[in-house]
């Protein structure tokens, strides 16, 4: 298939350029990694007998893959964006490619790569005491929540990448992914927030989202949230999907006409 | 081929094209014979580069239609963009790749039979073999343009278009430019390319079309467009200002007499009794000039002449 074949050769191209500045995982790493020892070494010991009987480390590991997933996909929102002021996209635009693959393309560098970051950043938690107790088909159930969770944030960012008049204000909308996490049970159960509040948290993305994680790594089962999760991320890509390619196919071809 | 344009590779009737209130293109009509080499002549900002990207299926035109290949911009984009190829005026490169790369990656998505093949000749064929796997960050200009160019040829389009392919270039790039539009030109490719300087569509151009105001205000090859002006201008020179005024004074009224500089140039058809007349009319107020010249007219000439004639034209009607 012509179509599948040239979002593969999309995408070859998007990992050539994240493989070419590595330092960008670095930086996508790294936030998590601080927020994680922060959180186990100087809060831990006061918000451990919030969390019963899961170990904290084990309790926030969701949150903070999460939270590298919201950087990460910042940077693809980034790359987007800058590639469409260079001319190497109005070339694209006259060859005979369907419109989709430029955009795939970047969407699946983008997941296979927010995976690697994930893998580093779960890395550290083993070294600093996390647990997982999942068997086989649990890991599996997880990477393929959290594919299909970046995948489809990828298309979110990307959908914002594609409004953005620069780079630097493509990746603006991390902020609210960020947010998001912050106001989810990624860090502390919903049990001590107020009423209103807890109204929020429980019926936004995120929730469902850590909640299976996190019911998937310590205890090997998706749990009563996986339906709501699933829904939510498939939701998420249909929807971000749709729009950002109808911006991509509206925006004019750059350089600006005279 | 397709039957609806013949031998056409390019067919355009009465292209609009408005950004907001201003007017860019108001009317564009053009034909391009397949195998030709057609040059699109204007100044800055005269909506050469929205022409471009009408034909290249990069935006949409308000009104018109246009067909390249025998296929509708329009209606059948996928169609048109399996028969071109496009050099616009910034380089279309991946700057994060190597040349060698970039080449590949547009093999690939032209779905040629051995990308890397085709990526090996054209290094070779635009002298890039010694930068091939360096990455393009550190090229100079002139090599980002040649890769550039090479990228375009991948494929073997049908017809190339070049938006302004010298500007910005040396002499030297510019030879190269020259030749290379010339041998896809031998080669039975339809080379349609825009440019402001009358030079180039002089020497690369079968047919040219002077844009101006969104409309194709003269249109021909260089030596029709060339015979639309006064055959023979006559230069005279003189050694004194009054001889040069007393000159003018006699010829006034009988010829296209003006001043030019120190010069005074006169327009005639070239016709022999014209010529006699302009001479013995001299002849009579007993001036000799230093100097006497005939030039024949150049695309520049007639470059200037056109946009003179249409500027007071815009003038006179907004009166």
């Amino acid at each position: 298939m012509r179509v599948l074949s040239d979002m593969w050769t999309m995408t070859k191209r998007s990992l050539r350029h994240t493989t070419r500045s590595l330092d960008t995982i670095i930086t996508v790493v790294l936030t998590p990694i601080a927020l994680m020892l922060l959180f186990v070494y100087v809060f831990g010991d006061a918000l451990e007998t919030q969390t019963g009987p899961i170990d904290y480390v084990d309790f926030i590991m969701p949150g903070v893959i999460i939270m590298t997933v919201g950087s990460g996909i910042a940077y693809a929102a980034l790359r987007l964006s800058m590639d469409l002021q260079k001319g190497i996209i109005g070339r694209f635009r006259t060859m005979p490619l369907a419109p989709s693959s430029v955009l795939s393309g970047q969407a699946l560098s983008s997941t296979l790569s927010n995976l690697f970051s994930s893998a580093l950043v779960l890395v550290v938690g083993f070294l600093v005491g996390f647990r997982a107790y999942a068997g086989v088909e649990g890991w599996l159930w997880f990477i393929g929540l959290l594919a299909l969770f970046t995948l489809a944030t990828t298309w979110m960012a990307m959908f914002f990448g594609l409004l953005a008049k620069t780079p630097e204000g493509a990746g603006a909308f991390a902020y609210i992914l960020l947010l998001l996490v912050f106001l989810s049970p990624s860090f502390v159960p919903t049990d001590s927030m107020t009423p209103l509040l807890r109204g929020f948290v429980e019926n936004q993305p995120i929730t469902p989202i850590v909640e299976t994680m996190r019911s998937l790594l310590t205890q090997g089962t998706p749990g009563e949230d996986a339906m709501v999760a699933l829904a939510w991320s498939l939701g998420i890509l249909v929807v971000f999907y749709t729009l950002a390619l109808l911006v991509y196919r509206r925006r004019e071809p750059v350089p600006a006409p005279q | 081929m397709s039957n609806n344009t013949g031998h056409h590779a390019i067919a355009v009737e009465g292209l609009h094209k408005k950004y907001g209130d201003k007017v860019v293109l108001d009317g564009v009509d053009l034909t391009v014979q397949r195998g030709s080499v057609y040059a699109l002549l204007g100044p800055n900002g005269a909506g050469k580069t929205t022409v471009v990207n009408i034909l290249t299926t990069l935006i949409k035109a308000d009104g018109g239609t246009a067909r390249v290949g025998g296929f509708d911009v329009a209606t059948e984009p996928a169609k048109v963009r399996e028969q071109i190829s496009v050099t616009g005026q910034f380089a279309a490169v991946d700057y994060v790749l190597t040349a060698r790369e970039n080449l590949v990656l547009i093999g690939e998505l032209r779905h040629v039979p051995n990308p890397r093949e085709t990526a090996a000749e054209l290094l070779d064929r635009f002298d890039l073999n010694d930068a091939a796997d360096r990455r393009l960050l550190t090229f100079s200009g002139g090599m980002r343009r040649r890769l550039d160019i090479a990228m375009s040829l991948v494929g073997d389009a049908s017809v190339v278009f070049f938006d302004e392919p010298t500007t910005g270039l040396d002499p030297k790039g510019r030879t190269e430019m020259w030749e290379t539009i010339e041998k896809l030109a031998d080669g039975g490719t339809t080379v349609f390319l825009t440019t402001q300087y009358l030079e180039e569509a002089d020497r690369l151009a079968d047919e040219i079309a002077i844009l101006h105001g969104g409309r194709i205000v003269a249109h021909g090859s260089p030596d029709d467009l060339k015979t639309t002006l006064p055959a023979g201008i006559v230069e005279l020179e003189f050694v004194e200002q009054e001889q040069l005024a007393a000159a003018q004074s006699a010829l006034d009224g009988h010829h296209n007499v003006s001043r030019v500089d120190s010069k005074l140039v006169v327009a005639t058809t070239g016709s022999v009794a014209e010529m006699a007349d302009l001479f013995v009319r001299l002849r009579n107020t007993g001036i000799e000039p230093t100097r006497l010249t005939k030039q024949t007219p150049g695309l520049d000439d007639v470059f200037f002449k056109i946009l003179e004639e249409e500027t007071e034209d815009s003038y006179a009607s907004s009166q």
